[in-house]
Parts: C-alpha cells; sequence; structure tokens
C-alpha cells in the first residue's frame, strides 16, 4: 500500500467522525498553543532584559582597582586592601591597546554643588569626553566634556537634567559659572534624561573633566576605567591584553579585576533561557496528557472497528499495513491538532504583544518547531499500543457473525 | 489446488477445548464448485478461515497450490490472501463511508496497485455485476443483493483464483439470493474455484460437489476427487 492511500484511508475514517476528530485535535492545539505562548513570553522576557542591558553597551568592559578573588570579599576599593591604584596613565595606556574603541576614566565622588543661594549635594562624575558615548547618553543642550588629553582640568561641567532644573530653575544654565567644592566651573551642557544607570542617576550627577577631579577630590587614583571594545567579538581578547598591560605597569602584579558587560548578559541570557525551558517543559506536559487521550480515543475506535480490520485483514491487509494505518490517524490528528494551536498559539501572542508593548513577544521558531515535533511524538508514541492491539486482532474472530 | 491432510483445530471456550475440526483430510481441484454444508457447530466456517488463511490449523498440513502454507508467517499469509484468496461474506463487510468504488478497490489499494489501473479496473468489475451505475454510491445507498455484488466485485478485484463465500445468500430474499448465487457460478465457470459455505439446500444441491460436515468431520462428500470419481 502505498503512504499515500494509507493517509486518504486514515483521513476518511477521521473525517467520517469530524465531531470526534475536531475535539482529539482540540487537545492536542491547546498543548501546542501553551507551548508557544510561554515560550514566546519566556523569550519576550529574555530579549527585554538583554535589550536593556544592551543598551549599556555590550562590548563594554569595566576595570577595578583590586582583586576580587584574593580575599573572596569585595574588591579592594571598598575594603581598602588594594595595594596599587589605577591612575590616569594607565587609563591612557589601556587606550592605545588594540581592539579599543574608546576609553572613560571615572572619578566618583559627592560635593557641594553651589550657584548663588542655592546649594545641594550632587555626585560628582569625573571622566573624559568619551563618557557620553561609553554609556550612550545623550544630551539636551552644548556640548559634553572636552576632548584632549585626559590629564587637562579644565573648569567646566555637564549638568544632569534634576541638578540643572533645581539649580537654575526656568533660567539659561548654559556658559554660567557655578561652584563645586572649593572650585568654580564653568556649565558647557545638559544631559538629557537617561534614568538609573549602574547605580546612578544620571539626572543627579555632575560631570567634570576626570583631572579636574582628581583635584577637587585630591586624589591620584581612579575608582574604575571603562573600556568599550570594538564590537562584542573583541571583548574577549581585549580582556587579555587589558589584564597583560595592568600586570606589566602594576610591577608584574595582578590586581586589577576586569568586569565584562558580557558576562553578565551571558548569565541573564542562561537564566531566562532556563526559565523559558522550564515553563515550556510544563506546557509539553499537556501535549503528553493530549497524547493519552489520543490512545484512549483509538483504543475505543479498535473496539468499534474490530469487524473493518478483520475484513482489511482478510482481504490482505498485513499487521503492519494495519497498524500503519491507525498510526496515520493519530499522525493527521496531531498535525491537524499542531497546526490549530500554532495559529491559536500566535494568535495570542499578537494580542499579548498588543497588551504589553514593552516586551517583544514572538514565539520562537524553535519552540514552534519542538511544540509540533512533541505533538506528533506523543500521538505516535500513545497510538502505538492501540495500533499493534489492532494489527494482532484475529481476523477469523472479528469476522464472526455479529 | 487445495490438498487438506488431517486438519485439527480447537478453541478454548471458558475452561473447556471445544474441537472444531478433528482430522479434516479433503483435496478440490482448480475449477471446482464446492458447497460445504452442516448444522451449527459442526465446523464448517472454521474449515472455511483456515482455508482463508484467516485461521491456523493446530496440526496437520495445508497446501495451496502446491504451496505449504501452514507455517506462514503473518505478511506472507496476508500475501498470499491479497493474491490467491477472495471473500465474499454473509454480513457484505463493506466499509460503510467508502463508495461501492472504493470498497471495490480496497484489495488493489492493500496490494499497492496504481490508482489509474485500479480505476479502470474497478470500472470492468461494477460493469461484470452490473452495477456501473452505482459507483458512486455509499453501501448505505444499496440494496442488500447490490452489496453482496459489490462484495462479489471486490473479492475478484486482485483475480483470485479461489473464492470463498460464508453463507452469501443467508442475508438476501430468496430471489435475490439466486441472482447472487448465479453471478457466483459464472465466476466459476470463468475458472474460479468456488467453496460456499451454506446453510440453503437449494445452494447445495446446485454445487458441483457437497460436502457435509458434522462434529468438526467431513461425514459425506459426494464427489470426493481426492479418492478420484
Amino acid at each position: 500500500m502505498t503512504s499515500r492511500d494509507t493517509f486518504s484511508l486514515a483521513w476518511g475514517s477521521l473525517a467520517h467522525q469530524p465531531g470526534r476528530t475536531l475535539l482529539i485535535a482540540l487537545a492536542m492545539s491547546i498543548g501546542v498553543a501553551s507551548v508557544v505562548v510561554l515560550t514566546a513570553l519566556g523569550e519576550g522576557a529574555r530579549r527585554y532584559v538583554l535589550d536593556q542591558f544592551a543598551s549599556l553597551g555590550t562590548g563594554l568592559l569595566i576595570v577595578i582597582p583590586g582583586r576580587a578573588e584574593t580575599s573572596g570579599g569585595a574588591p579592594g576599593v571598598l575594603s581598602g586592601q588594594t595595594t596599587r591604584d589605577l591612575t590616569l596613565a594607565d587609563a591612557d595606556a589601556v587606550a592605545r591597546l588594540r581592539g579599543v574603541e574608546r576609553v572613560a576614566p571615572l572619578n566618583v565622588g559627592v560635593a557641594q554643588v553651589s550657584r548663588g543661594g542655592l546649594s545641594r549635594e550632587a555626585v560628582l562624575l569625573g571622566s573624559t569626553a568619551s563618557l557620553l558615548e561609553i554609556r550612550h547618553m545623550r544630551l539636551i543642550q552644548g556640548h559634553y566634556l572636552p576632548a584632549g588629553p585626559s590629564d587637562q582640568a579644565t573648569q567646566v561641567c555637564v549638568l544632569g537634567l534634576r541638578i540643572r532644573a533645581e539649580l537654575f530653575g526656568q533660567a539659561n544654565a548654559l556658559g554660567e559659572w557655578l561652584r563645586i567644592g572649593d572650585r568654580r566651573f564653568r556649565v558647557i551642557g545638559v544631559l538629557a534624561t537617561q534614568g538609573q544607570q549602574m547605580g546612578f542617576d544620571s539626572d543627579e550627577t555632575v560631570a567634570i573633566p576626570v583631572a579636574a577631579a582628581q583635584q577637587l577630590f585630591n586624589t591620584a587614583s581612579l575608582f574604575r576605567i571603562l573600556v568599550e571594545a570594538r564590537g562584542r567579538d573583541a571583548v574577549a581578547p581585549v580582556k587579555e591584553d587589558l589584564l597583560a598591560l595592568l600586570k606589566a605597569r602594576h610591577e608584574n602584579d595582578a590586581d586589577v579585576t576586569v568586569i565584562t558587560q558580557d558576562a553578565v548578559l551571558a548569565t541573564f541570557d542562561r537564566i531566562f533561557t532556563a526559565l523559558t525551558l522550564a515553563v515550556s517543559g510544563i506546557a509539553a506536559i499537556s501535549l503528553g496528557v493530549a497524547g493519552v487521550l489520543i490512545m484512549n480515543v483509538m483504543l475505543v475506535s479498535v473496539a468499534q472497528r474490530r469487524s473493518e480490520i478483520g475484513l482489511l485483514k482478510a482481504l490482505g491487509a498485513t499487521a503492519s499495513q494495519v497498524r500503519d494505518l491507525f498510526l496515520a490517524e493519530a499522525g493527521l490528528i496531531a498535525a491537524l491538532g499542531a497546526v490549530i494551536g500554532l495559529l491559536l498559539g500566535l494568535a495570542a501572542s499578537f494580542v499579548l504583544g498588543r497588551i504589553y508593548p514593552v516586551l517583544p513577544i514572538t514565539p520562537p521558531l524553535w519552540a514552534m518547531a519542538a511544540a509540533v515535533t512533541t505533538a506528533l511524538v506523543a500521538a505516535l508514541l500513545f497510538a502505538w499500543l492501540p495500533a499493534r492491539k489492532a494489527a494482532r486482532l484475529d481476523a477469523a474472530l472479528a469476522l464472526a457473525r455479529r | 489446488m487445495i490438498e487438506l491432510d488431517s486438519i485439527t483445530r480447537s478453541f478454548q471456550v471458558g475452561d473447556q477445548s471445544v474441537r472444531a475440526l478433528r482430522g479434516v483430510s479433503v483435496t478440490i481441484a482448480a475449477g471446482e464448485f464446492v458447497s460445504i454444508m452442516g448444522p451449527s457447530g459442526s465446523g464448517k466456517s472454521t474449515l472455511l478461515n483456515l482455508l482463508g488463511l484467516l485461521d491456523r490449523s493446530d496440526s496437520g498440513m495445508y497446501r495451496l497450490d502446491g504451496l505449504d502454507v501452514t507455517a506462514l508467517t503473518d505478511a506472507e499469509a496476508a500475501r498470499v490472501r491479497r493474491e490467491k484468496i477472495g471473500f465474499v461474506f454473509q454480513f457484505f463487510h463493506l466499509v460503510p463511508r467508502l463508495s461501492a468504488a472504493d470498497n471495490v478497490a480496497l484489495p488493489m489499494m492493500l496490494a499497492g496497485v496504481q490508482p489509474t489501473l485500479r480505476k479502470e479496473r474497478v470500472a470492468r468489475l461494477l460493469a461484470d455485476v452490473g452495477l456501473s451505475q452505482r459507483a458512486s454510491h455509499l453501501p448505505g445507498q444499496l440494496s442488500g443483493g447490490q452489496l453482496q455484488r459489490v462484495a462479489i466485485a471486490r473479492a475478484m478485484s486482485m483475480n483470485p483464483t479461489l473464492l470463498l463465500a460464508d453463507e452469501p445468500t443467508g442475508n438476501l430474499d430468496r430471489s435475490t439470493g439466486r441472482d447472487v448465487l448465479t453471478l457466483l457460478e459464472e465466476l466459476n465457470r470463468r475458472g474460479t474455484t468456488l467453496i460456499v459455505v451454506t446453510h440453503d439446500q437449494e445452494i447445495g444441491a446446485r454445487a458441483g460437489r457437497r460436502i457435509a460436515m458434522e462434529d468438526g468431520q467431513v461425514v459425506a462428500d459426494s464427489c470426493p476427487s481426492g479418492e478420484g470419481p
């Protein structure tokens, strides 16, 4: 018997009982749809989080003085154990490494910022022009910190949006002078609002040249060096070169820690992928349940169609032909259910995407393929027993007088 | 054509063993028209099932066309049934959801005959039984006589050498039964060996050779070709 004939015979018997066929297909389709929707949600959440991180720059490396692993505690700068500080010269040397796009040394402190009678405390970021790009910040007014040698302590500053509002109100801030600590700085730009980023609210910060910050805080060391590699692929080699360079510069002592954005990203990626798989695994259980349903219905069907099976055998059908016929029926039902389920799942994902526009909800292709495959495999697996039962049916008994 | 030698077959009914056939030995030549008669429980249906390879004997030897078919595997037996044996049943056993033409095509479908060739042969077979006009009718739309003629067309679709009929007229009124029997006799005249199990004395009388069974044994054989006429 050709497989086309097998399927057309199987389809004929399914079409003969459309209500029953549709109900089983519906059970199958609910399973497929839930796998599709749940993986779409999981994938959406994963991509949402990754996108948030990616907005910080995927090629980002952060150099922290001190070694995380020596004491098992926090990096030295927090526990005060670091032997050698990061310096501006280190940052400049890092900037000359191959694969490095830009480097921003960073000093952070809190200082009193005042203009006329108004005064408040603000987080002071000492850095260079590169910080703007590395942190993907935008200006709404003026310029950012001047490009040029990092050790140039120009007395200029860039204000966060809220600082500007609190110190200047509606008045123009650009070109005005204000006092930070005991020095005077001229406002050359205002940042667009950005929200929280790595623990700082950029609206509440004031950026000044790193050399000026070092003078202000009376220190020669850096809090961090932010390094942007040329693309994601360059991150690993840059990290290696960077560690080697700083080790050489620090009298052969590997006393810095390098955190890559990639590593953080990869961790989140793993967590969310695991979550998605777990959730879709649970959904896949419903496919198993649908499989049991198919088995049930097939067993009844075999019992009901004893004389038909006996007839097929009398007409020369082999046991494997009879078995294939029933497997084909199960496969067709599962395929029908899978198609309905895919459509349901896609529709539900679309609706969810409309309800939660921030989540990029699209069912991943692998999940759809996996759902359909699981549905088919479950159906065939569970139909095996009834199909074998039909194949082993005693034709003489089945044809005996009713 | 058919050689049966000391065939026995028993069934387990409850905790009792029922001996349906107790050493049946019959030889039937190609082209014969044989009727098997006997009371209920005489073993005639069991014998027919054995002849049609739907059942296996417990002991004894069965040769069909010189081939020992006693020890065939399931797949081999199916192949022999497909190619050499046609069945006609008392209750017609047509698949209710398939049209007359599709029912007739079923054995060819199982044998993997090409659809175009199948269609041709189905048309000819239906014409042979006078049902060309009913090809697309479902069994529910046909009368008993028509159903049995579709079943006969189906039985002949693989051009078998052996046609086994189990009470082919048992579910038909007398005149329709006669028509069906005439059709079977016509097929027999064209060379098909015909074996009919029946209660009907009239059919029994029309057969060229009458075998009577009782208690799982052949008690009378009008023309035992095995022993020479």
